[in-house]
């Protein structure tokens, strides 16, 4: 039983790193934005949920003991708000300055999780997030197995509304933008519209994802929100296939279990003293795969599909 | 405000505009934004204190550790140096070789290598922590005074030569970039890398003197940081934004932009730091950059938009 518990809740997790995977293939598998400030934005959905659905504290800002369902549409809004704003600002130029203005970006959000005590708690994080399911909390299985059911419905109907919109004339527009910016311009499409519109809907997904951890969890912290997070979720889509949806959520879990697998072989291998040092092989492993993966088959396991 | 700050901001700013300075010449020059460039700083800091270490325990008699002059250090960090700027060259290199080079020649898009290099980063950070642990580390355990240099400002002999360090060696290196041929060949390189071949200018070259000039002014920055302050596995990595945004402030691709823009930001941030507080000076780079792109994308002296 205590097994069934645990892989639901693998699978709870993993499905919430989909929904991020999912919001980072439409920025870049379908528009070929490189977003390297994943964390921040989903960092933003978790403290937007954590604020709008806590109950009030003493000495902290918001509390609105608002349901938990309008913390998730709270967190995806203002996820694409803040992707809106950052893709406005950058979104003419080059394309690599998006990466690192996305990348100070979540730097700079990370320090505000940490510094603005007053809205989120600080260092010490935000606890007492009301969790989805929270009255079946005392069955371990069953708690877990509704979180994976809830989560996976949420996968679902995300991957058919993508799915939906790739096959659309926005998604086919967007597309063409990606391939060759000149012929969709002479066509009279905006390039730069089309892929703000992407952006903010990237970063609303992340947002939403933000918030459905923090639900899951039921706390939060600035250290959640590290580029770490972004770089996981980047292995993610690249080794499931960029450009295609089954293979961003593919890769969430896989990516998933693999950082799972290696860091319980590692507790296995290495005496405690040294198991604080061992975890960055976890890292270094993602990162070679990454690499690999660029390097031998950038198209990821399941390639993007011609439509 | 302390006058203090201004001697601050200049010690940081050496230190930001010497990383800087390699950042901004791949980009310019191999065309892509190298997120690894700020862990190149932690690992020429940590190759420099491993040959220091074996020095230290053969030489040990020879007094490689007993302070030069005023400095905190013997002559075993200049010499343990020299062999950390050959190794960090040999590890850029190294990389070049098997990762981005490999890209290259298969023609990949600007942004792949890019996201090739961001994984990089996090690999090699992490190899270093797991080699050397997250704990900082020392290049001397010598403590030094700060002395008053006027002007109401005070510096440790250590941080005056830092500075001494970096202008020695950025005219240094504008002298070869504007009056060598190798500095011609990178300049015509970064301005078209095919029409360079074509006249007959060695392309692979030109790209392995970029490496070897980032390396060694990595490894230097990266010494001088740990010298002064102390050396951790993070140390580069939290410096990449900071370079990156003195590479754009100067503008890409331009020396002498990205030493002034690496003033510019350690300025900045001393400032913050008095002014607001240390703990957001980590988004005082952020802020000039976000400032950059929407007045004026090329940066000081910068070319291409």
């Amino acid at each position: 039983m205590e097994f069934v518990a645990y892989g639901a809740f693998f699978l709870t997790l993993a499905m919430s790193y989909a929904i991020i995977s999912l919001g980072l293939n439409v920025q870049w598998g379908q528009t070929g934005l490189f977003n390297v400030g994943v964390a921040g934005f989903v960092g933003v959905g978790a403290y937007v949920a954590g604020i709008v659905t806590t109950p009030a504290v003493d000495g902290r800002l918001g509390g609105f003991d608002l349901p938990i369902a309008a913390g998730w549409i709270a967190a995806a809004l203002v996820g694409g708000f803040v992707s809106f704003l950052v893709g406005a600002l950058t979104l003419r130029l080059r394309s690599d300055y998006l990466a690192i203005t996305t990348f100070g970006i979540a730097l700079s959000l990370q320090l505000g999780f940490q510094n603005l005590e007053s809205l989120t708690g600080g260092v010490f994080g935000m606890g007492f997030i009301p969790r989805a399911f929270g009255g079946l909390q005392d069955d371990a299985v069953l708690f877990n197995l509704a979180n994976l059911g809830l989560a996976a419905a949420l996968v679902l109907s995300l991957y058919l509304l993508l799915e939906h919109l790739a096959r659309s004339p926005w998604g086919r527009v967007l597309r063409a933008v990606r391939e060759d910016e000149m012929a969709a311009q002479s066509l009279g499409k905006s390039p730069v519209i089309l892929r703000l519109q992407a952006f903010a809907l990237g970063g609303g997904i992340m947002g939403l994802a933000g918030g459905v951890q923090a639900q899951f969890i039921g706390f939060i912290a600035p250290a959640n929100y590290l580029p770490m997070m972004t770089f996981q979720v980047w292995a993610m889509l690249i080794v499931g296939g960029s450009g295609n949806n089954r293979g961003a959520i593919l890769g969430a879990v896989l990516v998933w279990a693999i950082w799972a697998v290696s860091g319980g072989l590692i507790s296995e291998v290495f005496p405690p003293e040294h198991q604080a040092r061992a975890a960055s092989l976890q890292i270094v492993i993602i990162g070679v795969m990454l690499c690999l993966v660029l390097l031998w088959r950038p198209q990821g396991i399941l390639p993007e599909r011609r439509r | 405000m302390n006058p203090q700050v201004l001697i601050d901001g200049v010690i940081a700013g050496s230190i930001i505009g010497l990383g800087a300075i390699g950042l901004t010449l791949t980009y310019a020059i191999l065309r892509f934004a190298n997120f690894t460039h700020g862990d190149f700083l932690a690992g020429g800091a940590y190759l420099t204190l491993t040959v220091s270490g074996f020095l230290g325990g053969f030489l040990a008699s020879l007094g490689v550790g007993t302070p030069l002059g005023p400095f905190s250090f013997g002559w075993g960090l200049p010499v343990s140096l020299m062999a950390g700027i050959g190794l960090t060259i040999v590890l850029t290199l190294a990389l070049d070789r098997v990762l981005f080079g490999s890209l290259r020649r298969r023609g990949a898009d600007a942004i792949i290598i890019v996201m090739a290099s961001f994984g990089a980063s996090m690999a090699l950070r992490s190899l270093i922590e797991f080699i050397y642990t997250a704990n900082p580390v020392y290049l001397t355990r010598e403590l030094q005074i700060a002395q008053q240099i006027g002007l109401g400002m005070r510096a440790t002999p250590d941080q005056l030569l830092t500075i001494a360090m970096t202008a020695v060696l950025v005219l240094a290196l504008h002298l070869v970039v504007t009056r060598t041929a190798t500095g011609r060949a990178m300049r015509a390189v970064s301005e078209n890398p095919s029409l360079a071949g074509v006249y007959g200018i060695d392309v692979a070259m030109v790209i392995r003197m970029t490496w070897i000039i980032g390396a060694g002014l990595a490894c230097v920055a990266g010494v001088m940081s740990g010298l002064l302050v102390q050396i951790r596995p993070y140390m580069g990595f939290d410096l990449l934004l900071p370079l990156f945004a003195a590479a754009i402030l100067g503008g890409i691709g331009s020396i002498p932009g990205a030493m002034l823009g690496g003033l510019i930001i350690g300025l900045a941030e001393a400032m913050t730091v008095q002014l607001i507080g240390a703990e957001w000076r980590a988004a005082v780079a952020f802020v000039l950059l976000v400032a950059v792109l929407i007045v004026r994308p090329t940066g000081l002296f910068g070319q291409r938009g």
